[in-house]
Formats: structure tokens, C-alpha cells, sequence
């Protein structure tokens, strides 16, 4: 375990974590939550867990994020907060 | 006292991401912001408890490798390996996670077809408008 690549991941997921809960466009929103899927996806790579790791790849940041954008084309794309 | 707080400040991060998911399901009113919440808070866990199962020291991935052939029942290090305990756990939290959003998100479009919108103050307001 690096702990450069570490913090650097960390700071990107806590990033991305306040970006999706702060942007308007929910399509938007979902997108993020994919990106920040795939940064905790590199995270736990990082720390040796790589069963872990593309578990959340494929099911995580693919079907969760595949789900969330069909929920909200059948819906409202705008949020209000 | 500040070396030990700097030096594990990943569980930091983690209470932080925790907390981030925490306020957007308590504190967001739209119900996709609050399933985004739950998302977050759930993979704030699973690193806490895969980040347990790292070592310092050079350990690696528990695949067993390095085994001496033809000597019958050998010891393992054990000090070589990263514990896998959490990893399979958390191999079934993700699956778990993943099986609540879908749901959840069932039931937002069903939400939607009855009430038209997924702001949680407007349903609450026709609720209380309709009698219903």
C-alpha cells in the first residue's frame, strides 16, 4: 500500500461524493456516483483487495449506475436541491 | 498524539464520507439525492472494513504462492498475506447494496407514477392536501 495513492484517492472520492449530492441534474448526479464507484474501485486495488475491487466494478459502478439511469429516465430528470 | 491522528487519517476520510452520506439522506429533499446518500454511505463502510484488512510490510494479495513442493505439510506466513476475512464480507455488502438500490428505485418510480414528482415536501404536501 502506497499512502500517496492512497490520499490521492481519497481526496477524489470525497469529491466526487460532495459533487453528486450537490448538483441539480440528477443524470448528472448518477454519472458521478459512477465515476466515484470506479475511483473506490482503484482505492481498494490499491489495498489489496481485488475480488472486492471488480465486484464493485461490475456490479457497482456498472449495473447500480445502469439501474439509477433507468430510474431516472422513467422520472423527473431536474432536483430541486 | 497528533502523529497518531495524522497517521490514521484514512478513518478520517472514511467518517467524513460517512457523514457526507448522512446528510444527503437526512438533509436533501429530492428521493434519487437520498438513494445517492445511501449509495455513499454504504461504500464508506465497506472501505472501513477492507481498509482492516490491509498490513504494512510488503504483504500481498492472499493468493498462496512461493508453497515448496513434495514436502508434505508446510507452515504458512500468515504475516505475508493480507487478511481476507473482510474482503469476503464485504463481497456480499456489495451484492446486498446494489440489491436495496434496485428496489428503492422501484419503488421511486412508483412513487412518481402516483404522486408526479419525487420531492419529498411536495408528496408530503399533496398527502396532506388529498387526505390520502
Amino acid at each position: 500500500m502506497i499512502w500517496q495513492l492512497d490520499l490521492i484517492f481519497c481526496i477524489f472520492v470525497i469529491i466526487c461524493a460532495i459533487a453528486a449530492i450537490t448538483i441539480k441534474d440528477l443524470l448528472a448526479a448518477v454519472i458521478i456516483l459512477g465515476a466515484y464507484s470506479f475511483f473506490m474501485c482503484l482505492l481498494w486495488t490499491e489495498m489489496g483487495a481485488v475480488d472486492v475491487a471488480f465486484t464493485e466494478a461490475s456490479v457497482g459502478a456498472g449495473v447500480g449506475t445502469v439501474l439509477f439511469i433507468a430510474a431516472v429516465s422513467k422520472t423527473k430528470r431536474r432536483s430541486k436541491d | 498524539m497528533l502523529d497518531y491522528v495524522i497517521g490514521k487519517y484514512n478513518f478520517w476520510i472514511y467518517v467524513v464520507l460517512m457523514m457526507i452520506g448522512l446528510y444527503a439522506m437526512m438533509g436533501k429533499k429530492n428521493l434519487v439525492k437520498k438513494l445517492i446518500g445511501m449509495n455513499i454511505f454504504q461504500s464508506a463502510i465497506i472501505l472501513f472494513y477492507i481498509s482492516t484488512g490491509v498490513k504494512k510490510g510488503g504483504a500481498t494479495v492472499p493468493i498462496l504462492m512461493g508453497h515448496a513442493q513434495g514436502h508434505g505439510h508446510q507452515a504458512i506466513d500468515v504475516a505475508g498475506y493480507l487478511n481476507p476475512l473482510p474482503h469476503v464480507l464485504m463481497l456480499t455488502a456489495i451484492v446486498v447494496s446494489i440489491a436495496t438500490t434496485g428496489v428503492a428505485l422501484a419503488i421511486l418510480i412508483l412513487i412518481y407514477r402516483r404522486y408526479n414528482t419525487l420531492e419529498e415536501d411536495e408528496i408530503l404536501k399533496i398527502r396532506k392536501d388529498t387526505g390520502v
